[in-house]
């Protein structure tokens, strides 16, 4: 038989004892920690990728509120911006209103006043004219009744006139 | 989706991956006949002819030497169980295979680069002498300077993950990482599974060993070029480790389809066993000659054409012959990276096929 398909049996005994001693130092002291690590560090790169995809997630999520928040913000201006605009309508067309009642109310009152003290007035020029009129009446009566015979005439007048 | 051009991709790839296969086996079927013929040394006088044989069995097999370069060679530590008790000496009391050593227990010579007990000078073989060879070879060497090697760069880079937690990979980590996650998420994954954490020590060892012993073996110079994965020995061991993994964790599935397969007529079933029970070794077997076929046919093909230099006796010929080993190197390079994988992947294909929960 070819020498080189025979085994040698001295050799194949050392690769045995050498294979199994690099098989079990490299197993404990190689391989375990080797794979532990790479195996940790492909788990924390999926979990920093898985971070990173959350984190951005959140950042829209977070410029979606802001946006919004904006939104309502503005629309709560505006809400109140043509609220106090129509309060301030409203302010200024009461205070018209009260100041046109107020001004028609002290025109109704001088009216009244001046209607009174007119007719006061009226009554003083009244009074005052009878008593003028009455004091003149006299003089002229006076006047003309004083000679006899024009008394006369008129009693006769009078009596002419009273039919019974 | 974008997942069929992948899929394609892949489909592509592993087809290259087969053909190249089938293209290595032929080429080493090729590579062994070619040697089979002139297998004695022929020691004429003056100027010995060039066997190319000779010198290529030499550097693929194992030795009691390891070669630096010319007749410089390291001497490694013998160690022989015998009979009769531990003898513990260097290789170079033999002197390249010319003496012999009187030990405590035996006389030994080194014969055809393997160490027998001898009776006398004559070199006749002691037969009552029982030795049993453990020595540090050139390929024992390799194995544990790989062994150190691999111990070197994962403790480091272990200790570099506990240091680093959490951060991007530096340095040798980062140029090893990928190679660790294409272990885990192109073999471990798709074929064993989600129990696939449980096999991946054992996936990352066998991948890992085998490509840094198909590198090592691939360095021309003094610490490297032993054909240490082109051992069926070393080869065997792993195919037997993965025959146990396999077969240990097989479940209820897995033992009832070898033994009492529900969709097989009764009166079938004794062949059936013979066929399961073959498959259950011919698959790791299919995994040994694999790997042991590529590798020693890659060394075998560069050694062939370097070769062809002393064969034609001429320096002419060194251009040709450099450019194919170089262009034969980079095939080798990819071969070593993809054996590696193959031996890997079906690994993790017959533990998967052996812990799937639902056989039809």
């Amino acid at each position: 038989m070819n020498p080189l398909v025979v085994p040698d049996l001295g050799l194949v005994v050392w690769t045995t004892v050498a294979f199994a001693f690099l098989f079990f130092i490299l197993a404990k002291f190689a391989w375990k920690p080797i794979m532990a690590a790479i195996g940790e560090r492909e788990r924390s790169i999926e979990d920093a990728l898985l971070k990173a995809e959350a984190a951005k997630e959140e950042m829209s999520r977070l410029t979606n509120e802001n946006e919004s928040l904006i939104k309502q913000a503005r629309a709560e201006r505006d809400l109140i911006l043509s609220e106090a605009r129509k309060a301030k309508d409203q302010i200024v067309s009461d205070a018209k209103e009260l100041a046109h009642k107020e001004g028609a109310r002290m025109i109704e009152l001088a009216r009244v006043e001046i209607n009174n003290q007119k007719a006061i007035a009226l009554a003083d020029v009244k009074n005052q004219v009878a008593t003028l009129s009455l004091e003149i009446a006299e003089k002229i009566l006076r006047k003309q009744f004083e000679d006899q015979q024009q008394q006369n005439e008129l009693v006769s007048q009078l009596l002419k006139e009273v039919k019974l | 989706m974008d997942f069929r051009p992948v899929l394609n991709s892949k489909k592509i790839t592993l087809g290259i991956v087969l053909s190249v296969f089938s293209l290595f086996v032929s080429v080493k079927a090729f590579a062994l006949q070619e040697k089979s013929p002139a297998e004695p040394a022929t020691e004429t006088k003056e100027e010995a002819k060039f066997d190319p044989t000779e010198t290529i069995m030499e550097h693929i097999s194992d030795s009691h030497y390891f070669h630096i370069g010319g007749k410089l060679a390291m001497p490694l530590p013998v160690i022989l169980y015998t009979d009769k008790g531990l003898e513990v000496f260097m290789s170079s009391v033999f002197e390249e295979g010319e003496k012999i050593h009187e030990g405590k227990y035996h006389k030994y010579a080194l014969i055809h680069d393997k160490i027998k007990a001898v009776t006398g000078e004559d070199k006749t073989e002691d037969t009552t002498a029982k030795v049993f060879d453990l020595s540090i070879t050139k390929n024992v060497a390799s194995l544990l300077m790989s062994v150190f090697l691999l111990l070197l760069v994962f403790l480091s880079v272990a200790s570099t993950y506990k240091k680093r937690v959490g951060k991007a990979p530096k340095g040798l980590q980062s140029f090893l990482e990928p190679v660790i996650l294409f272990v885990r998420d192109e073999i471990a994954l798709p074929n064993i599974g989600y129990k696939y954490v449980r096999f991946m020590p054992l996936l990352l060892t066998v991948f890992f060993f085998i490509l840094i012993n198909n590198l090592i073996g691939l360095v021309p110079f003094f610490p490297g070029g032993s054909n240490l994965t082109g051992n069926i020995a070393v080869t065997m061991v792993l195919a037997v480790i993965t025959l146990l993994v396999v077969n240990i964790n097989g479940n209820k599935h897995y033992w009832a389809h070898i033994f009492v397969p529900s969709s097989v007529p009764v009166w079938l079933w004794p062949l059936w066993w013979v066929v399961e029970i073959l498959g259950i070794f011919s698959k790791p077997f299919a995994l040994m000659i694999r790997l042991f076929a590529n590798i020693t046919a890659g060394h075998i093909i560069v050694l062939s054409l370097i070769s062809l230099i002393f064969v034609f006796k001429s320096v002419a010929i060194a251009p040709v012959s450099v450019a194919f080993v170089v262009f034969m190197d980079v095939l080798e390079l990819l071969v070593a990276m993809l054996q590696a994988f193959i031996f890997t992947l079906l690994t993790a294909l017959f533990i998967g096929t052996a812990i799937e929960e639902h056989h039809h």
